[in-house]
C-alpha cells in the first residue's frame, strides 16, 4: 500500500458503525483524535448510519442495498472512509461491490471499496502513523481480531504493529484466531451456540490486564458473556488504547 | 425423497449443549488437534500452488463432467467392472437389492462411505435381511451404539475414550478402563470373523479416474483394503462429481486430501482398484460394481451460485476449523454431511424448505474458506442460501420485520443516531426487554457504554 504524504490534509470521513456509536462512543472520539493526530481532516457525515451488513448477512439484500446507497451518498466527497470496526470496514471493502453489482450504484460501490479502511490499517499502512515508542511499555495485552478484520481485510498485522510499536507485550492465546460467536444477527438467532463460542474464547484467555479489539461487536460479545459468567474481563477498543498511548489520556 | 420434516438445527444444537456437554469438549479437542495438524502439514508444501491447482482441476472436471464420466464408464467396463447409474437414493438402493439377490449375499462388510450414509444403505440391507458390519473403527463404534456418524472423516469424533470404553464394556466385554489400543483390539477381534465370512464389500470412492478406469480409496486402518479384496463382490457407491481426469492427478490429490483432513502426508493405505480378479490372479473379488449416484447433484451442477460445492473432496477441514461445528459436532445437522459444506449442500440436495436453517448456523467467520483445499467460497454460498430463504419467506420468526424496522430507522439519520446513543445508556439497559435484546441478554450482560465506564473512574 502507498503511504500518503501528509503535506495536503487528507479528507477522512469517520464512519463510527452502529455498535460503536451505541456502546463504544468514547472509542469513536478516540478514533477521531487519532486520525487528526495522523494529520487528517476528519468529518462524520450524519447521513452515514448503517453499512447494511445485518441485512446483507441475513439475506435481505434489497434492504441492504437501500442502506448501502445511503452510505455511498454520504461518503461521496471523502478521500478516505475510516471505520473503528473491522466488520463494517469489510462490508464496504469486500462485500459492497458484489451487493451493488449490476445496479447503477456499482461504480460508486467499487470506488468506495478502494478508499475504505479499518482504522488500524489506515494508521499503519496508509499514513504510517504509530504511537510513541515505549508509551505502552510494560503493558500485557491480549488482542482479539474480529474475523472479518482477520480474514477478509488481513488487518491483524496492522493492529499488532501499532501496539508493539508502543512497546506493549501481546500475549499468545490458543483460541486467538477463532470466532467469538458474535456474527451480528447470529448472536440473536442462535444465542446458545453463540454463548458457547464466546466461552471457548474466554476459557482459553491468558491472564492479561486488558483485552483489546478493533471490533465493537466482538468486544460487546466477549465483555457481555464474561459479565454473565462472572468473569472479570476489562476490555477496551484499540482506538482508546492507542489514544491513551499517544496522549496519556 | 418422501416428505421429511424441517431440520431444526437450533433446537438440536441447544439439546446437545444442554444434555450432553461432553460432546462439546470431545469435538473441540479432536477438531483442534486435526486443525493444528493441517496447518502444520500445509506449511510443509507450497500450499498456495497445490490448492490453486486442485481447485482448478475440480472446476475443470465439473465443467466437463459428462465427458469424464463416460470415459470412466468405458474404461471401467473394459476392465470387467459393471457400471450402474442411479438418479436418486431409491434407484441406488434398488441396484444394491438386485446385486444382493444376484450374488446371494447374506453378509456385508463396509468401508466408511458418506454416500452410502446419504442414501441409507444400512437400513435398506437390514430390510433385505442382510447383516452389515461397518469396519472403520469409528464407524463400527457408532453402528454398535445405534447412532449416525457426526463427522465426514471421523464418525465418532463426538465420543470420548471413556465413553467408548463404557460402551464396549457393555457390548463387547472389555475392561472398564480399557485404553484405545485394547478397544481397537476388541473391535478387530469381532470384525475379523466378519471380514472372512462376508459375501460383499461395500465402499465409497475418494475418486474415480477417467483415463484408466480406476477406483481410488485412501484410508488409515486397512479395512477398506480388506473389504475390497476378500469378499466375492465389491460394490462402490460413487457420487457423480467424484471423477478426475488422469491417474497422475491422484499423485497430488490424495496427499492433499490427507494433509487437509488429518495433517498426514498420505493416508496409510491407498487402494487403486481396476476391476475384478483376472484369470491369472490369486485373489481379489470375482465381481466389481460401480454405482454412480446423482441424487440431486446434476441439478446442483446447473446452479451458478452453488454448483461449486460439488468440487468438494470431503476432507473435513472445514468442519474441523468451524467454531460452530466445534460446539455441537455434526448431529444437529441431521444429515450425512455436517459443518459448513453440509450447510451448503443440504438445501441443494434436501430442499431449501427442509434445510433453510443450516445455512444460518454460521457467523460467516470465513475460517472454512480459509482452509478448504479446493477453495470453495463457503461463506458467500451460505449468504446466497440465506438470500434465497428470505426471498422464499423462510427464516426465523420476526427476522424480516426486524430488518425492515432497522432499515427504516437507518434511513432516518437523526433518529438513527439518537437511538444508537441511547442503546448503550441507561435507557438501553432498561430496554433489555426490546425483542432483539432479550435474546441477547439471556446469555450475556449488556455492558455499559465505554464513556460511562471511564467517566466513573
Ligand atoms: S468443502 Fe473444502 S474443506 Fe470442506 S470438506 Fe469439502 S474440500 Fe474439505
Amino acid at each position: 500500500m502507498r503511504r500518503q504524504s501528509l503535506s495536503a490534509a487528507l479528507r477522512v470521513a469517520l464512519f463510527p458503525s452502529c455498535m460503536a456509536e451505541g456502546f463504544y462512543p468514547r472509542a469513536v472520539e478516540d478514533a477521531r483524535w487519532l486520525l487528526r493526530a495522523a494529520g487528517a481532516e476528519v468529518t462524520t457525515p450524519t447521513a452515514a448510519t448503517c453499512c447494511g451488513q445485518p441485512a446483507y448477512s441475513t439475506g435481505h439484500h434489497a434492504d441492504a442495498r437501500a442502506m448501502m446507497r445511503q452510505c455511498l451518498d454520504a461518503f461521496d466527497g471523502a478521500d478516505y472512509v475510516v471505520l473503528p470496526s473491522g466488520s463494517c470496514a469489510s462490508m464496504l471493502r469486500c462485500f459492497a461491490p458484489g451487493l451493488m453489482a449490476g445496479s447503477d450504484a456499482a461504480p460508486a460501490a467499487d470506488a468506495l471499496a478502494t478508499r475504505s479502511y479499518e482504522l488500524a490499517q489506515f494508521l499503519d499502512d496508509v499514513v504510517g502513523w504509530h504511537p510513541p515508542s515505549d508509551s505502552l511499555a510494560g503493558r500485557r495485552l491480549v488482542v482479539h481480531h474480529g474475523c472479518h478484520a482477520l480474514r477478509e481485510l488481513r488487518a491483524a498485522g496492522a493492529a499488532e504493529n501499532l501496539l508493539r510499536a508502543a512497546g506493549a507485550e501481546l500475549l499468545s492465546w490458543p483460541a486467538q484466531h477463532e470466532c467469538c460467536g458474535f456474527g451480528g444477527a447470529f448472536a440473536v438467532k442462535m444465542p446458545e451456540v453463540s454463548a458457547a463460542m464466546a466461552d471457548r474464547k474466554l476459557d482459553t484467555l491468558p491472564a492479561a490486564e486488558l483485552l483489546v479489539s478493533a471490533d465493537p461487536g466482538c468486544l460487546l460479545q466477549l465483555a457481555g458473556r464474561a459479565a454473565a459468567t462472572g468473569r472479570s474481563l476489562p476490555v477496551r477498543h484499540l482506538a482508546s488504547v492507542l489514544r491513551e498511548a499517544a496522549d496519556g489520556a | 425423497m418422501a416428505h421429511e420434516s424441517r431440520i431444526d438445527y437450533r433446537a438440536n444444537a441447544n439439546a446437545i449443549l444442554r444434555d450432553t456437554p461432553g460432546v462439546r469438549e470431545a469435538v473441540t479437542r479432536a477438531t483442534t488437534h486435526f486443525d493444528a495438524n493441517r496447518e502444520q502439514a500445509y506449511g510443509e508444501i507450497d500450499e498456495v500452488a497445490l490448492r490453486d491447482w486442485a481447485a482448478g482441476l475440480r472446476r475443470h472436471v465439473l465443467a466437463n463432467l459428462d465427458r469424464y464420466l463416460s470415459q470412466a464408464e468405458e474404461n471401467l467396463t473394459a476392465h470387467g467392472v459393471e457400471v450402474h447409474w442411479a438418479d436418486d437414493a431409491d434407484e441406488a438402493l434398488a441396484v444394491l437389492e438386485t446385486l444382493v439377490r444376484r450374488h446371494e449375499v447374506r453378509r456385508v462388510v463396509k468401508g466408511k462411505s458418506m454416500l452410502s450414509e446419504e442414501i441409507g444403505t444400512n437400513a435398506a440391507l437390514a430390510r433385505q435381511g442382510v447383516e452389515v458390519f461397518e469396519t472403520d473403527l469409528g464407524e463400527y463404534i457408532i453402528q454398535l451404539a445405534g447412532e449416525h456418524p457426526s463427522h465426514i472423516i471421523a464418525p465418532a469424533i463426538h465420543r470420548s475414550v471413556e465413553d467408548i470404553a463404557e460402551q464396549f464394556e457393555a457390548q463387547l466385554g472389555t475392561a472398564r478402563d480399557a485404553d484405545p489400543d485394547a478397544l481397537a483390539a476388541a473391535a478387530r477381534e469381532r470384525l475379523r470373523e466378519a471380514f472372512l465370512s462376508a459375501d460383499m464389500g461395500i465402499t465409497g470412492a475418494n475418486f474415480v479416474v477417467a483415463d484408466t478406469g480406476t477406483v481410488a480409496l485412501v484410508e488409515n486402518e486397512g479395512n477398506i483394503r480388506i473389504s475390497t479384496s476378500i469378499p466375492r463382490v465389491h460394490v462402490a457407491f460413487v457420487g457423480i462429481e467424484k471423477v478426475v481426469p488422469r491417474l497422475a492427478d491422484l499423485g497430488s490429490l490424495l496427499p492433499l486430501i490427507s494433509r487437509a483432513a488429518t495433517g498426514q502426508r498420505l493416508g496409510n493405505y491407498v487402494s487403486l482398484i481396476s476391476g475384478p480378479r483376472r484369470a491369472d490372479e490369486p485373489d481379489g473379488p470375482e465381481a466389481v460394481h460401480v454405482v454412480f449416484v446423482d441424487n440431486g447433484r446434476s441439478a446442483l451442477l446447473g446452479d451458478l451460485e452453488q454448483g461449486e460445492a460439488l468440487a468438494c473432496i470431503r476432507c473435513g477441514a472445514c468442519l474441523n476449523t468451524c467454531p460452530v461445528f466445534r460446539q455441537t459436532g455434526g448431529h444437529p445437522y441431521q444429515w450425512a454431511y455436517s459443518g459448513p459444506i453440509g450447510a451448503v449442500l443440504a438445501p441443494a440436495l434436501l430442499g431449501l424448505e427442509r434445510a433453510w436453517m443450516l445455512p444460518q448456523a454460521s457467523t460467516l467467520c470465513g475460517a472454512c474458506e480459509d482452509v478448504c483445499p479446493v477453495r470453495i467460497p463457503l461463506p458467500r454460498m451460505l449468504v446466497t442460501w440465506r438470500q434465497r430463504a428470505a426471498d422464499a419467506g423462510l427464516g426465523f420468526t420476526g427476522e424480516t420485520m426486524a430488518i425492515k424496522a432497522y432499515r427504516w430507522v437507518a434511513t432516518h439519520p437523526g433518529l438513527f443516531h439518537r437511538t444508537m446513543r441511547m442503546l448503550g445508556g441507561p435507557l438501553g439497559h432498561a430496554l433489555g426487554g426490546a425483542p432483539v435484546l432479550t435474546e441477547w441478554t439471556r446469555f450475556r450482560v449488556l455492558p455499559p457504554a465505554d464513556n460511562a465506564e471511564r467517566d466513573k473512574k
